[in-house]
C-alpha cells in the first residue's frame, strides 16, 4: 500500500468533513433565530440582546463561522438547550451505547447472514435455497419497529424472559441486537448468495474443477476469498450506517444511544444536538469508507497492483 | 431433452394441464397473492370513508381498550378500540389511506423531480451534469432518515414539508436512470430522426424518449414506493411525521406502543398492514423488474 494513496484518501475524508461542518453551520443559520426558539416570541428585546451576546450571535457571520469551526475542531459542539449541558458531554455518554448495540447487531448479522448466503448459493434453486431466501426477504422486509414490538410482546410480556427496555445487563442487549441484526442478516444473506453465484460461474472455478481440486478446497480457497471482496463494501456501508440505522430500534427499546438522543433533540428542536449528531455520523461514515478503501487494497492483490502503477503508465 | 419434459419427469408428478401451467409459470402464485394484496390496499385507500363504520376520530369513552371481536370483544368494534374508544378497524382503514396517499405523493415528487433532473443533466452535459451527479452521489451515500430528521428539526414539522422530505428520498435513483437512458436514447435512430425533422428538445424528450424509457421508471417507482412507506411509517412512529389528529399506520403503531401490555392489537394490527403492504409491493416490483430486464433473471 503506498503512502500517496492513503494520503489522498485522508485529504478527501477531511474535505468531506469540512463540507459537512460548513453545511451544518449554514443550514442552522438559514433556519431562523435560535434565541427566538429558546425564549419564544414574547421575550423582551433586552433579554434577547443579552442572550445574543452570550452565544456570540451578535457577531458578523464570518466571525461566527470561524468561532463555530474552531470550536468543532477542538471538540466543542455547542450547548444543548433542552438538556442544559454541553453537546460533547451528552454525545460522549450516548456513543458507547450505540456502538455496543450496533457492533453486536453487526456481529450477529454476519454470523447468521454470511453462512446462510453461502449455503443458499451452493444449493442454488434447491428447496434449502428457497427456504433461506424466503427468510432473508422476510427478515429485511419486516420494519424494525414492528419486529421490535413483536419481540417485546413475545419475550417480555408473554414469556417474561427479557426486560422490555433500557440498558444495563446483557439481557437488555438481546432484543435490540436481534431487531437490528435481523434486517442486516437478511440483506447480507442475499448479497453473499449473489456474490458467491457470480464467483461460482467464473472460469477459474471451472479450471479448479478440471484440475481435480476437491469440492471443499474449491469453495474454501477459490470461491470464498473472491466472493468476500464485494462483501467488504456492504459491511463498510453497515458500519457507516451504525448511527442512522439504529434510530428507530433505540427508540423502541429506550436504548440510551445516539439515535434516541437525536429523536428527542428533533422533537425539542435542540439544534446543537442535531448538528452534533450529523457531524459524528459524517465522521463514522467517512471513517467507514476509508476503512473499506484500505481493506480493499489489503484483501485484493489486483487493486494493490493497479494502485502501485500510476494510471495510464 | 426439452426442458419441460425434464422437469415433468424429475418431479414425477403428473404435469398440470397446459394452460394453467403456462399461466402459473408466467404469473407465480406468490406474485399473484402480492398483486392482489396491493390492489386490496389501493381499494381500501380509495374507499376508506365508505368502508369505515365510524369516523377515525369518533370516540366512545365507555368502551376503551376493547379487544377485537374474535378475542371476546364487542361485535360493533370488530378489531377492538383504542385508549379513547376509537374503532380500530375504522382507524386502520383511514390510516392505510393516509399512509398510501402520503407515500404516493412523496414517491411521485421524487420520480418527477429526479427524472427531470436526469433529463437536464443529459441535455446540458458539462458542469451541469457533473454537479447533478455529484449531488446524486452525495444523496446516495447519506443515510436518508438522518437528513429527513435534520430538516424537520431545522424547519419545524408540518405536513407539506414532511411530504416534500419524503419526495427528496429516492430522487437520485430516477436521476441516475433517466440520465443514463436519455444519453443512450439520444444516440438511437428515432431520436436522431425527429431531431433532424426539426423537433424541439422538449418535444423529443417528452413525446419520443420519455415513452421509451417509461417502463424502467415505473419499475423504479414500484421499488421506491415501499421504501417511502417505510420512511413515513418510521418517522410517524417516532412521533416526527404525521401528527394527530391525523393518523397514519406508523402513527397508530407508535401510539399503540404505550398500551402493549393491555391492548397489543392497537400496535400489532397496523404493523401487520405495513409489513404485508411493503412486502407485497416489493415482491411485485421485483417480479416486474425481472420481466422487463432479462439480464437480472435468476439472481
Amino acid at each position: 500500500m503506498n503512502a500517496r494513496f492513503v494520503l489522498t484518501k485522508l485529504v478527501r475524508a477531511l474535505v468531506t468533513l469540512w463540507l459537512v461542518v460548513t453545511f451544518a453551520f449554514l443550514i442552522l443559520h438559514a433556519s431562523g433565530d435560535p434565541i427566538e426558539i429558546l425564549l419564544g416570541d414574547q421575550a423582551e428585546q433586552d433579554v434577547i440582546d443579552r442572550y445574543r451576546e452570550l452565544y456570540g450571535l451578535d457577531r458578523p457571520l464570518h466571525e461566527q463561522y470561524l468561532r463555530y469551526f474552531f470550536g468543532v475542531a477542538r471538540g466543542d459542539l455547542g450547548f444543548s438547550l433542552s438538556d442544559q449541558r454541553p453537546v460533547t458531554e451528552l454525545l460522549a455518554e450516548a456513543i458507547p451505547a450505540t456502538l455496543v448495540l450496533g457492533l453486536t447487531a453487526l456481529g450477529v448479522s454476519m454470523l447468521v447472514g454470511i453462512p446462510l448466503g453461502i449455503v443458499a448459493a451452493l444449493n442454488r434453486n434447491k428447496p434449502i435455497d428457497r427456504f433461506v431466501m424466503t427468510f432473508a426477504v422476510l427478515g429485511f422486509s419486516i420494519p424494525n419497529f414492528f419486529l421490535g414490538i413483536l419481540l417485546i410482546l413475545f419475550f417480555s410480556l408473554w414469556l417474561r424472559w427479557l426486560p422490555t427496555s433500557g440498558m444495563g445487563t446483557w439481557e437488555h442487549l438481546i432484543m435490540p441486537a436481534l431487531t437490528l441484526g435481523t434486517a442486516a442478516a437478511g440483506s447480507l444473506a442475499r448479497f453473499t448468495r449473489s456474490s458467491m453465484l457470480d464467483v461460482l460461474n467464473k472460469l477459474y472455478m471451472r479450471t479448479a474443477l478440471a484440475k481435480g481440486v476437491p469440492r471443499a478446497r474449491r469453495i474454501r480457497w477459490h470461491a470464498l476469498p473472491n466472493a468476500a471482496i464485494p462483501l467488504v463494501t456492504v459491511l463498510g456501508f453497515r458500519l457507516g450506517d451504525l448511527i442512522a440505522g439504529s434510530i428507530v430500534t433505540e427508540t423502541v427499546f429506550a436504548w440510551p444511544g445516539v439515535g434516541r438522543a437525536l429523536v428527542s433533540a428533533v422533537s425539542a428542536r435542540d439544534l446543537a444536538v442535531v448538528q452534533g449528531v450529523l457531524l459524528i455520523t459524517a465522521c463514522t461514515m467517512v471513517t467507514a469508507n476509508l476503512l473499506v478503501d484500505l481493506a480493499y487494497g489489503w484483501i485484493d492483490p489486483r487493486i494493490r497492483a493497479a494502485r502501485a502503477s500510476p494510471p495510464g503508465g | 431433452m426439452p426442458n419441460e419434459l425434464q422437469q415433468a419427469s424429475a418431479s414425477g408428478a403428473p404435469p398440470l394441464p397446459g394452460t394453467a401451467r403456462v399461466f402459473f409459470r408466467k404469473y407465480p402464485p406468490l406474485v399473484l397473492a402480492a398483486g392482489s394484496f396491493v390492489v386490496l390496499v389501493l381499494l381500501i385507500s380509495a374507499l376508506a370513508d365508505l368502508l369505515a363504520p365510524y369516523h377515525y376520530t369518533t370516540q366512545d369513552l365507555a368502551n376503551r381498550l376493547r379487544p377485537p371481536a374474535f378475542l371476546g370483544g364487542l361485535a360493533q368494534y370488530p378489531l377492538g378500540t383504542d385508549e379513547l374508544g376509537r374503532d380500530i378497524l375504522s382507524r386502520l382503514l383511514y390510516a392505510t389511506r393516509f399512509s398510501v396517499i402520503v407515500a404516493i405523493l412523496g414517491t411521485s415528487i421524487g420520480a418527477v423531480v429526479g427524472t427531470l433532473l436526469g433529463f437536464v443533466a443529459a441535455h446540458f452535459r458539462g458542469w451541469v451534469d457533473e454537479t447533478l451527479m455529484m449531488l446524486v452521489d452525495a444523496q446516495a451515500s447519506l443515510p436518508f432518515m438522518l437528513l429527513a430528521l435534520a430538516v424537520l428539526a431545522f424547519f419545524g414539522n408540518n405536513l407539506t414539508l414532511f411530504i416534500l422530505v419524503l419526495g427528496i428520498n429516492g430522487w437520485e435513483n430516477y436521476a441516475r436512470l433517466s440520465r443514463g437512458m436519455v444519453l443512450s436514447a439520444s444516440r438511437q435512430g428515432y431520436a436522431v430522426a425527429v431531431h433532424a425533422l426539426g423537433a424541439s428538445p422538449a418535444r423529443i424528450y417528452g413525446r419520443h424518449i420519455l415513452p421509451n424509457i417509461l417502463s424502467v421508471l415505473i419499475v423504479q417507482f414500484t421499488l421506491n414506493f415501499p421504501q417511502t412507506i417505510l420512511l413515513e411509517t418510521s418517522m410517524s412512529f417516532l412521533g416526527l411525521g404525521i401528527q394527530p389528529p391525523l393518523t397514519s399506520l406508523g402513527q397508530m403503531l407508535g401510539a399503540g406502543r404505550k398500551h402493549l401490555l393491555l391492548a397489543w392489537w392497537i400496535a400489532v394490527l397496523p404493523g401487520l398492514v405495513i409489513f404485508l403492504t411493503t412486502l407485497s409491493i416489493s415482491i411485485f416490483g421485483d417480479w416486474l423488474r425481472d420481466r422487463l430486464d432479462p439480464t437480472l433473471r435468476n439472481r
